[in-house]
């Protein structure tokens, strides 16, 4: 039962994205097509499930001095496993998602669960709450995508809208991702009844305790 | 011609923040003060710089001789989180003054995508030394800029009279999408 919810919590209530602010650098940049988003999504999720297992695995192993490099290395190893991966058989999308593939590394919210949830879990919760924030992240991509197709190019999913409308081509723009992304975040806020976040501060960075050595794992 | 128009590109047409969405995290959690957005600005300049320089070499001298290059991003994130704890170890043991006004800002650079980002872009752009140097250092100018200019805005928009759900982050994002769009008009000057 506990397990289920490690599960669902990352889906809405703790949704990465839209309520921890995390990860905000792909979901800006990825997500002019809703495919995009679904593939980066898909890929963070990934190695998140990945880093989980392995980070959870290796709790008791690692010294907790050198740990955040220790993460990373395991976080950039599994990101360079889906690139190839990526690059063998899903080409086209390969070169879409360009260097923010690479970037995943440094993505929070992979750091983040390393150091808030895997290191002081077991390896079945830890591999849940990978695979519920990583699908959170991927429904939040794939919202975020689909508005911006759909608003900006009058498509979605490669498919045309029947519907006859000029194309506002801002919304695939740069701009026009900030945009939707502080009207989804408000969407969100109204529909589950919560103040929106206020700040995205030290607070709300995990890597702020895994650097500054404050919280983090110790007990 | 080529070092001008790298320049350019790196602050105004390609700038990272508002053009290519990296360094989100510090430019939403850090702009809220002209100092602090200046503070964290200096930091990233600094360690992109010295960071690009590390990575080239380690890229060009290492990785490609023995064909290690798909390691790069493996290499590079472990090189900027080994380079940031070391400025910060020598800042503090030897420049005080300097640590007290950018140590707050130096470990959140670890993670922060724009440094990865920069370094890895130099190496896909086939960039010489020169060329990588000035790319990283005006990339950090740009996100400077795009800081300094979002604290501006963001003073402004603390006093303002928003809709309750569109209060602290929705405004914040919404504001961030209007200053992406005047950096809209450099686009294409370049070409």
């Amino acid at each position: 039962m506990s397990n289920l919810k490690e599960f669902t919590k990352g889906l809405l209530k703790e949704n990465p994205t839209l309520v921890g602010l995390l990860g905000m650098c792909p979901t800006l940049a990825v997500t002019t097509q809703a495919v995009n988003g679904l593939g980066m999504g898909l890929a963070t999720t990934f190695v998140l499930v990945g880093s989980n297992l392995v980070i959870s695995l290796l709790r008791n192993v690692i010294p907790k001095s050198v740990k955040l490099p220790c993460y990373i290395v395991i976080i950039a190893g599994f990101v360079t496993l889906i690139d190839f991966l990526m690059h063998g058989f899903v080409p086209d999308l390969h070169s879409a998602l360009g260097t923010f593939l690479s970037l995943i590394t440094v993505n929070c919210i992979i750091l983040g669960r390393a150091e808030m949830f895997a290191c002081k879990n077991k390896v079945l919760p830890s591999v849940l709450d990978g695979l519920g924030m990583g699908l959170g992240f991927t429904c939040s991509l794939f919202i975020m995508g689909s508005v911006r197709e759909i608003m900006g190019t009058g498509s979605w999913l490669g498919f045309q809208i029947p519907v006859d409308v000029q194309p506002m081509s801002i919304f695939i723009m740069p701009a026009g991702g900030f945009f939707v992304l502080g009207c989804v975040i408000a969407a969100v806020s109204k529909l589950t009844k919560k103040k929106p976040p206020q700040k995205l501060g030290c607070a709300g960075c995990p890597n702020a305790a895994s650097c500054g050595a404050k919280g983090g794992c110790e007990e | 011609m080529k070092l001008l128009s790298i320049m350019f590109a790196a602050v105004f047409t390609d700038n990272f923040v508002l053009s290519k969405f990296m360094g989100i995290c510090p430019f939403l959690g850090v702009s809220k003060k002209l100092s602090s957005s200046l503070g964290m600005g200096a930091a990233v300049i600094f360690v992109m710089a010295c960071a690009n320089a590390c990575t080239f070499a380690v890229y060009h001298l290492l990785l490609a001789p023995f064909g290690l290059t798909y390691l790069k991003t493996i290499a590079f994130i472990l090189i900027i989180a080994l380079f940031v704890q070391l400025v910060e170890i020598v800042l503090k043991k030897l420049m005080p003054p300097l640590y007290r006004a950018l140590g707050v800002y130096l470990p959140l650079i670890t993670t922060n995508c724009a440094v990865l980002g920069v370094t890895l872009l130099n190496i896909d752009n086939n960039y010489s030394f020169l060329e990588s140097t000035v790319n990283a250092v005006f990339v950090g100018v740009g996100f400077t800029l795009a800081l300094i200019l979002f604290s501006g805005v963001r003073s402004k928009l603390e006093h303002a009279d928003i809709p309750e759900t569109f209060k602290g982050i929705p405004s914040t994002l919404i504001a961030a999408s209007i200053v992406s769009l005047s950096f809209m008009a450099f686009s294409g000057m370049l070409k």
